[in-house]
C-alpha cells in the first residue's frame, strides 16, 4: 500500500506576541523602533512556542486518520501545513494526490457574482481545471437543485442554497486526499452535517482522510486510526477507539465538579448562564468515582437572566470514553412547562444505579427549549464533568461474579424470568 | 460467474467518457518544505495557475462593473474630469507648457496611462488583505492576487483610451510611428505598479495603516511624474533625478508615440528602466519574504 502523506519532523514555531497581535500598524512600529533607539534599549524579546513540534506521521492510502487533542495542542496548525495554507518553520511533508479540504468550502464565493459565475470561480479556487469544470457543470448545478437561480446573484440565495451549491462544487473537485478540520468548519448545524456526510462518503470511496475533531464519538466510529497531539508532538498513535478512550480517560481531569464563579464569561446568553455542574451521590455529597449499584445525581445550577419567551428545560447527556453517547435525558416536568422567569434554579438528573457500563462517563449539560426539529441550546458545556463508574466486585451488580471484559455503553440490571419447560 | 463480473465491475467504474478523469493521478506529488531563505519567482507554478489568474481578474471586473451603476462611464469619467480640472487651473490660469500640444490632449494623454498606474497600485495594495477568505483558506501562488490587482486597470485604460481617439481628432493630433512603442511604455508601467503593489500589499498585511499613506504617496508621485507639468521643463539636474520615477518615462513615452511629442531621451529612459526594474526586485523580494506568515499575520 502507498503511503499517502508523509511528514518528517514537520515543525511549526510562533512567536508569542505573534499570535496575540498578529498585525498592527506601521506608525508604532516605528514608534516602538525610536523609542528603543533612544533608550538604547534592545530589540524586543518575543517568547517563541512550538504549535507543531517534530511531527512524523505516515498515512496510507486509504486510511482515515483521525487528530486529536486539546485546543492549541496543534491540530489546526498541522492541517493549515498540510493544505499549504502556512509554511513549516522545519521539516517536510509529502503528499501524494489532489488535496481538497472543507476549510474552503464556499471559499471564493463572491455574493454579486451569479451563481453560474461562482461556480466557475469556486473550482478554479479550488483547484480545478477549467475543462474540468465545464464537464462537471451540469451535475455541479444539479447535485445543488439550483438550476433556476443559476443566474441569479448569490447574495440573493438563502444560507441553505448557497451551502447545496458550495459543496456541490467541493463534491466534484474528488480530491484523493481529504483534510477536515471540523474545529474550524464553523457554520450553521446543516453545514456541520454535510461536512461529515461528505467525509463519510469519501471515506467509502477509499480516500485519504484527515480528520480533526473534538467530537470523540465521531472520530472513534469514523477513523481508523488516531493520533493524539499535545503541545505539538504526537504522544499517542493507534487505533482510534483506544486514542480516544486514552484521551477521554486523561482529560477526565475535568473532574466532578465546575463552577463559573463570573457570570459574565459563563457558558450561555443573554437568557441563561450556567453557574455550576456537580456530580453528587444521593447525600449530595460530590463523588468523582461511583458505585454502578447506586443512582448518581447530576446537579446543573444555572441563572435565568429575563423572562423566556418558550418554556425551557435542563438536558444531560453522558458520553462513555469511546465517545459512544449512553442517552440524552430532559426534565419533562411540569416544572418547565411555563416560559422560565428570572432566577437562579439547581436541577439535579438522577441517575438510578444499576444502569451505565463500568468506566469514565463524561457529561455534556445544556439548558434548552425545543425548535422545529432540534433542540435549542442557550447555554450548556460539553464534557463539563465526569465520573468513574465502579464496581466493589460484590456480586450482586449486573456482573453477577463475572470479573472479565464487559461490553456495552450501559450494563442494567434487568429482571429475567425463566420457566422450566 | 456472472457474480465475479458484477463485483469487478464495482470496484473499477468503467472510465466515463462524458466526465474527465482526474489526471496527474499518481504523479501530483506536493512536497511541503520551509519557505526557501533566498525568496524567487516560481515561474513555473505561476504557470500552473494561470487559470486562476484569470479567473480572479475576470471576477474583480465583472463585480466592478456589476456593482458601480455609472459602470464604464466611471473609468472614462475620472481621468475626463481631472483632465478638465487640470486645463481649466494649469493651462488656461497658470499657463503651463504642455509640450507645443493643446493642454487637453497633453494632460489627458498623461492622465491616462497615470490613472493606470494608481489604480493598480492602489487595488493592487489592497488585494491580500481584501482577499482575506481567500488567502487563509486555500492555498494558491499570492502573488496572483497583486498581479491580478494591477491586470484589472488594463480594462478601465482601454475605455478610457477611446475619449482619448477622441480628442486627438477634436484637435487634430496625430500620432508618430513610435506609436509601435507605445505597449513597451505600459508595460514599464505595468512592471513598476507591480512593484510597488508587491511591496505595499505585503506591508499592508502586517500594517494596517499603510493603506491610508497609499493614496497621499500616489497624489505627491503624480507630480513628479509630468502629468501637470512636462519634465523637460524642470531643470536640467532634476530631470535626471526625475528619471528615477520610471512614470516619467512612461509618460513622456507614451506622449511620443500616441500624441506625437518629442521623443524621450534614451539616457533618462534607460534609468527609468533600470529603476523599474529595481522596484520590481525590491518589491517582489519583499513579498516573497513576508509571503509565508500571511496566513498567520492577515
Amino acid at each position: 500500500m502507498s503511503v499517502a502523506i508523509a511528514t518528517e519532523e514537520l515543525s511549526k514555531r510562533y512567536r508569542i506576541g505573534e499570535l496575540q497581535s498578529a498585525y498592527g500598524t506601521l506608525r508604532d512600529s516605528l514608534a516602538a523602533a525610536a523609542k528603543r533607539l533612544v533608550q538604547r534599549d534592545h530589540a524586543p524579546h518575543y517568547e517563541e512556542i512550538w504549535a507543531l513540534k517534530d511531527v512524523s506521521l505516515e498515512v496510507p492510502e486509504g486510511q482515515v486518520l483521525g487528530v486529536i487533542g486539546r485546543n492549541g495542542a496543534g491540530k489546526s496548525t498541522l492541517l493549515k501545513i498540510l493544505t499549504r495554507i502556512t509554511t513549516p518553520t522545519s521539516g517536510r511533508a509529502e503528499i501524494r494526490g489532489r488535496v481538497g479540504s472543507l476549510l474552503e468550502v464556499g471559499t471564493g464565493f463572491h455574493p454579486e457574482l451569479t451563481g453560474r459565475e461562482n461556480v466557475f470561480l469556486n473550482g478554479s479556487v479550488l483547484g480545478m481545471k477549467q475543462r474540468e469544470i465545464q464537464g462537471r457543470f451540469d451535475e455541479i448545478v444539479e447535485f445543488a437543485g439550483v438550476e433556476q437561480f443559476l443566474d441569479t446573484p448569490v447574495k440573493r440565495y438563502s444560507s441553505g442554497m448557497s451551502v447545496r451549491l458550495a459543496f456541490a462544487v467541493a463534491a466534484h473537485l474528488e480530491p484523493e486526499i481529504l483534510l477536515v478540520d471540523e474545529v474550524l468548519a464553523v457554520g450553521d448545524a446543516e453545514f456541520q452535517r454535510r461536512c461529515l456526510g461528505r467525509m463519510e462518503d469519501l471515506s467509502q470511496s477509499g480516500r485519504t482522510i484527515v480528520f480533526v475533531s473534538h467530537q470523540m464519538q465521531a472520530v472513534a466510529q469514523l477513523c481508523d486510526r488516531a493520533v493524539l497531539l499535545e503541545k505539538g508532538s504526537v504522544t499517542l498513535d493507534g487505533s482510534s477507539a483506544d486514542v480516544v478512550a486514552h484521551y477521554l480517560q486523561k482529560v477526565g481531569g475535568s473532574g466532578s465538579t465546575r463552577f463559573w464563579p463570573d457570570l459574565e464569561t459563563a457558558p450561555g446568553g443573554d437568557l441563561i448562564r450556567l453557574r455550576s455542574v456537580r456530580v453528587v451521590e444521593e447525600d449530595g455529597e460530590e463523588a468523582a468515582a461511583v458505585d454502578v449499584r447506586r443512582p448518581v445525581g447530576i446537579e446543573i445550577g444555572f441563572t435565568v437572566r429575563r423572562f423566556g419567551e418558550v418554556p425551557i428545560f435542563p438536558k444531560v447527556k453522558l458520553v462513555d470514553q469511546r465517545g459512544n453517547v449512553a442517552f440524552n435525558a430532559i426534565d419533562t416536568s411540569s416544572r418547565w412547562q411555563e416560559p422560565p422567569h428570572p432566577g437562579d434554579y439547581m436541577a439535579t438528573a438522577w441517575i438510578p444505579g444499576n444502569l451505565l457500563n463500568e468506566g469514565l462517563i463524561s457529561v455534556q449539560v445544556d439548558v434548552c427549549s425545543f425548535g422545529a426539529t432540534k433542540f435549542v441550546h442557550h447555554g450548556g458545556c460539553a464534557d463539563a464533568v465526569s465520573f468513574h463508574v465502579q464496581d466493589p466486585g460484590e456480586g450482586d451488580s449486573a456482573r453477577g461474579r463475572f470479573t472479565g471484559q464487559w461490553k456495552g455503553v450501559v450494563r442494567p440490571l434487568l429482571e429475567w424470568t425463566t420457566e422450566e419447560r | 460467474m456472472t457474480d465475479t463480473e458484477l463485483e469487478v465491475r464495482e470496484r473499477a467504474p468503467a472510465p466515463d467518457p462524458e466526465r474527465p478523469q482526474p489526471t496527474e493521478r499518481v504523479e501530483r506529488v506536493t512536497v511541503i518544505k520551509p519557505a526557501p531563505r533566498w525568496p524567487h519567482l516560481d515561474v513555473r507554478e505561476l504557470w500552473h495557475y494561470r487559470e486562476l489568474l484569470g479567473r480572479l481578474v475576470w471576477r474583480d471586473i465583472a463585480v466592478r462593473y456589476k456593482q458601480t451603476s455609472i459602470g464604464v462611464a466611471w473609468a472614462v469619467l475620472q481621468p475626463l474630469l481631472t483632465m478638465v480640472v487640470f486645463t481649466l487651473i494649469f493651462g488656461y490660469v497658470g499657463g503651463f507648457a504642455s509640450k507645443g500640444l493643446q493642454y487637453q490632449v497633453f494632460s489627458y494623454s498623461a492622465l491616462l496611462p497615470w490613472f493606470y498606474f494608481a489604480s493598480s497600485v492602489n487595488l493592487a495594495s489592497n488585494s491580500l488583505v481584501s482577499n482575506r477568505g481567500l488567502v487563509t483558506k486555500v492555498y494558491f501562488p499570492r502573488i496572483l492576487l497583486p498581479l491580478a490587482g494591477v491586470t484589472v486597470p488594463i480594462v478601465d485604460f482601454l475605455v478610457a483610451s477611446v475619449v482619448l481617439v477622441g480628442l486627438m481628432f477634436w484637435y487634430s493630433t496625430a500620432p508618430s510611428a513610435a506609436i509601435i512603442l507605445a505597449p513597451a511604455f505600459l508595460l514599464l508601467a505595468f512592471v513598476t505598479a507591480l512593484g510597488v503593489a508587491l511591496f505595499f500589499s505585503a506591508m499592508t498585511v502586517r500594517y494596517r495603516d499603510v493603506p491610508y499613506a497609499i493614496p497621499f504617496l500616489l497624489q505627491s508621485w503624480m507630480f513628479v511624474s509630468g502629468v501637470v507639468l512636462p519634465i523637460s521643463e524642470f531643470p536640467e539636474y532634476a530631470q535626471w533625478l526625475l528619471a528615477l520615477n520610471p512614470m516619467t518615462a512612461v509618460i513622456n513615452g507614451f506622449q511620443w508615440g500616441v500624441v506625437g511629442a518629442g521623443a524621450p531621451e534614451l539616457g533618462k529612459t534607460l534609468i527609468s528602466v533600470g529603476a523599474a526594474a529595481l522596484f520590481f526586485v525590491v518589491g517582489l523580494w519583499y513579498f516573497r519574504r513576508s509571503e509565508p506568515k500571511f496566513a498567520d499575520t492577515i
